[in-house]
């Protein structure tokens, strides 16, 4: 008996530990297949012409740079959206608010992360998007602009809860020794609480900028979806399309192994090196981003 | 004289900047509150008993959502069989055995990495591994798979947290007993541990029911006439349906559109709720 308990030990160990790799391995076999799948594209389609400023497949025109640009642009409007928005709603849940407040408004933000993208889409083409393009006199609603402001309200919860954490983990002698020097709770906040959680601050806006470039379903509903190289300012107010909108509007389309797939492919590629570095970026930072499970948990 | 009107001043700032931060606060949080009542208030009407137990007739302008309900349940279900033991497994791996040496650290970043990658390339991912690779076909089998590893992240980080919080105390005195190391896992640190677990892998699952990008080319059918039969069959998808019913369909009325988004967000709120609860009992019943 004693044996056969040895022996189930063993066993159940030796699984337990091999899930433990699990992770690492599904990194590398995402990228293997990416690279697989990904990589022919070099062959097939001159480096020229991958970064010419054309997408149109049909006519064998592979120019990504317009779906980059497009990523670029809708990203950088959800940041300049989610990240006042996001840092200040964790300031004032961390440092203002009363705690039946804090009760309530945590698990509201975290529903809002929990909130399906393609429903936010769905709105965003019921709801947004008519009513921006009377507001602001445009020839279509379905633009980069409507498209940063849902991405900004899909970064937002990922900002909150992080930036959130940090702020949490700053010690609370660090407040009351700025209180008894006669610094007021506003004072404290922007010259103690803030720089001190700097780094996790930092963190939060990475993670909430990765979290908008990795999005799909919500700009592939609402931006329009043209491949148009955006070049001015004002390009915000014109459809765009991201490189996700085009790997998910248009891989149900093509011939498997045709040279579109695997410029599709390549696109995806793109994206896991930019979430890759964004990642390690973020993680890199001091602060420890387990601290977002503890948040969830306790 | 200065120092008052100073000290005055501060004070002012003070109120002016707490109002301020208030203000956005509100605004963030409005949003989704209002957009959860629009859409009940919207979809209310449309939802009956017959729009939830029929199949979509006539291009899916008329009739029910049934297959989209079930084929989510199924891919739900699916992803839950890979994802909670692997997840689980994975979480007593770094919980319990791993020492910090640069291995383990390698993981903890592959899992911010699972984390971090766009849903659309899980979407790539599982095209190229599980439909064509291995040939599964586009299937239910191949989107859970799909929807398995991008849950993970998820699931690993909250269940390794809430094994962390059980009390080395515990470990301690059932090893004192005579328990072997796994039986103190299974029986004390395990059950423990499973409140905290349970929320993470609802909260997980919840994000998986409403991804539509990972299930894109993997196992989601735009109309089928019945429903699935086996894991190897596609099968429709409540977010992939809404997605398509609101950019694909001509003509789709409206009142189907808003149902469909309010089953869907039903769906998803109630895993959220139930996971509310779970974590809101368990912590005021723990006694350490």
């Amino acid at each position: 008996m004693e044996k056969s308990l040895n022996w189930r030990e063993f066993i159940i160990t030796s699984s337990i530990k091999a899930s433990g790799y699990s992770a690492i391995v599904f990194v590398l076999l995402i990228f293997f297949f990416l690279l697989r799948e990904g990589l022919p594209t070099l062959g097939e389609v001159e480096a020229s012409s991958l970064l010419n400023i054309r997408w149109y497949p049909i006519e064998n025109y592979f120019g990504i740079l317009p779906l980059i640009t497009g990523s670029l642009i809708i990203t950088l409007g959800a940041a300049l959206i989610a990240v006042p928005f996001g840092i200040g709603t964790a300031v004032y849940i961390s440092e203002i608010a009363p705690r039946w407040m804090r009760e309530i408004l945590k698990p509201l933000v975290e529903l809002l992360g929990g909130l399906p993208s393609v429903v936010l889409g769905f709105l965003g083409i019921l709801v947004v998007s008519p009513y921006l393009r009377v507001l602001l006199d445009l020839p279509t609603g379905l633009t980069a602009f409507t498209g940063s402001l849902l991405l900004g309200g899909i970064a937002v919860p990922t900002v909150v809860s992080v930036a959130e954490d940090a702020l949490d983990s700053v010690p609370r002698a660090y407040r009351e020794g700025a209180w008894a020097l006669g610094a007021t709770k506003w004072q404290t906040i922007w010259r103690v609480t803030l720089p001190a959680a700097r780094s996790g601050v930092l963190t939060a806006v990475m993670l909430g900028v990765g979290r908008a470039i990795g999005e799909t379903m919500t700009v592939m509903m609402v931006t329009g979806n043209a491949p148009v190289l955006a070049t001015r300012l004002g390009s915000i107010f014109s459809p765009v399309r991201t490189m996700t909108a085009t790997i998910a509007a248009e891989m149900g389309e093509v011939a498997n192994g045709s040279t579109h797939y695997h410029v599709l492919f390549f696109i995806g590629m793109v994206l896991f090196l930019i979430s890759l570095v964004v990642n390690i970026i973020a993680s890199s930072v001091v602060f420890r981003a387990k601290k977002r499970a503890e948040r969830i948990l306790s | 004289m200065m120092t008052k009107f100073l000290s005055r001043n501060r004070h002012t700032v003070q109120s002016l900047g707490f109002s301020f931060i208030t203000l956005i606060a509100i605004m963030t949080v409005l949003p989704i509150v209002g957009t959860i009542i629009f859409i009940i208030f919207k979809g209310g009407s449309a939802v009956s008993w017959e729009f939830i137990s029929g199949f979509p007739y006539d291009g899916m302008r008329a009739g029910g959502i049934l297959p989209a309900i079930i084929g989510t349940l199924y891919l739900t279900i699916g992803t839950a069989v890979f994802s909670v033991p692997l997840g689980i497994a994975a979480a007593v791996y770094l919980s319990e055995y791993a020492k910090d040496t640069r291995l383990t650290r390698l993981i903890r970043l592959a899992i911010i990495n699972l984390a971090g990658i766009p849903s659309v390339v899980y979407g790539l991912f599982g095209l190229g591994l599980f439909v064509l690779f291995l040939q599964f076909g586009t299937s239910i089998l191949a989107a859970s798979l799909t929807l398995s590893i991008m849950t993970l992240p998820v699931i690993i980080s909250t269940a390794e947290e809430s094994l962390r919080a059980v009390p080395q105390a515990f470990r301690t005195v059932s090893i004192s007993l005579g328990a072997t190391r796994w039986q103190t896992i299974r029986r004390i640190v395990l059950k423990e541990a499973l409140p905290g677990i349970l929320t993470g892998v609802i909260l997980g699952l919840e994000r998986a029911a409403g991804e539509t990008a990972p299930i894109l080319f993997t196992g989601a059918a735009f109309f089928l006439p019945r429903l699935p039969q086996s894991p190897f069959d596609a099968t429709m998808a409540l977010p992939y349906h809404l997605f398509v019913i609101s950019t694909q369909v001509p003509e789709m009325p409206i009142q189907i559109q808003y149902g469909t988004a309010l089953v869907l967000l039903v769906f998803v709120l109630t895993m959220n709720l139930i996971a509310t609860v779970i974590r809101s009992r368990a912590r005021a019943r723990r006694q350490w």
